[in-house]
């Protein structure tokens, strides 16, 4: 069953629910090893996006995902604005003009915010950051979806992935972003944006 | 003014890219133009693509515009910005990965003695090695 653009917005507002209740959660890990800035930042942000949602509600896919881009860019201060700005972007040229999303969709949408994030940020796997919940997530959604797995189960999995994908950036020694400033004092901690990346994929869940 | 090399300070804090850039019209005599793109949208600790992008406008130049950065995400905030420009005046932007303080002071002494893009770019990268203290390692 196609997912509706009615979808997309139901998982934009239990993002930006889930974004506001961890709030504090997200500071404290960001107070560790960056500068305590992510849970205000990622709430003030989708606080914003909430807001503009209304007005592109009846558009398509493309249009809502690139609404949420440009209002984080301009709305987020700190690396996470440029960040996720650039892979909702992203996912919304790679749905231009869709008003329902097949699997394929979805997928195409997720590596191609992925690819942003990357470009973005210079970064790659193991540097402990957003891309190690991502990168394992869409790898699972994508053998899920080739073993015919329904959507809701291959995001289930992803899920679960992003979610070892961010425990596993506990022990690595982080390379990018300000919490390569502590150098090997970043070790012990789990990485804030890594774990806001699993809150949008546990969103998708529903 | 006559034209000349202009610049772009961008920092996490507003007032941090203000000082810098009073310290560095000091040195200019305002014979360049030295704009702050500093803090997130709202005056908190953070970059602003939108400021940077504000700032790049104001700063345009025939001569061309070095941009100097302090922290992170910084270089995040100007590189959005600058896709949003159009390619002529993109091509006219240099990104420093110069020490944002010695880099602007330096910056802009060159650019107000005239000098081309290249050359203001070049003296902005030399603060690196610049030394502080006598008989320093």
């Amino acid at each position: 069953m196609p997912v509706t653009t009615e979808q997309v917005i139901a998982w934009l507002q239990r993002s930006a629910a889930a974004l506001h209740e961890q709030r504090d959660y997200l500071t404290q890990l960001d107070s560790a090893i960056g500068d305590a800035d992510h849970g205000a930042n990622m709430d003030r942000g989708f606080t914003a996006v909430m807001d503009k949602l209304p007005g592109v509600a009846d558009k398509d896919a493309g249009t809502i995902l690139k609404t949420v881009g440009t209002t984080l860019v301009s709305t987020v201060g700190g690396a996470s604005g440029p960040l996720y700005g650039t892979a909702f972007l992203r996912a919304g040229m790679a749905l231009a003009g869709k008003m329902e999303l097949q699997e394929s969709d979805v997928l195409s949408a997720l590596q191609a915010a992925l690819e942003g994030i990357t470009a973005r940020g210079k970064a790659k796997p193991g540097e402990k950051t957003m891309i190690d919940a991502l990168h394992p997530a869409i790898e699972t959604f994508k053998a899920a979806l080739e073993v015919g797995a329904p959507l809701k189960e291959a995001l289930a999995k992803a899920t679960a992935s992003a979610e070892a994908g961010m425990k596993a950036t506990i022990p690595m020694l982080a390379t990018k972003g300000r919490a390569s400033y502590l150098g090997e004092r970043s070790i012990g901690h789990q990485d804030p944006g890594a774990t806001s990346s699993w809150l949008f994929l546990r969103a998708m869940g529903g | 003014m006559a034209v000349a090399v202009s610049l772009v300070v961008v920092s996490h804090s507003q007032k941090l890219a203000e000082g810098v850039a009073e310290l560095a019209a000091q040195m200019a005599n305002e014979k360049a133009m030295i704009v702050a793109a500093g803090g997130a949208i709202d005056g908190s600790l953070g970059t602003s693509a939108d400021k940077v992008l504000e700032a790049l406008t104001k700063a345009e130049s025939a001569d061309g515009v070095l941009v100097l950065v302090d922290l992170g995400s910084a270089s995040m905030a100007v590189e959005i910005a600058l896709e949003s420009l159009p390619t002529w005046q993109r091509e006219r932007v240099h990104l420093s990965s110069a020490p944002l303080v010695e880099g602007a002071v330096i910056a802009a002494v060159e650019a107000s003695i005239g000098s081309s893009l290249e050359d203001v770019a070049r003296a902005a990268a030399s603060a690196s090695t610049l030394k502080k203290f006598a008989g320093e390692e």
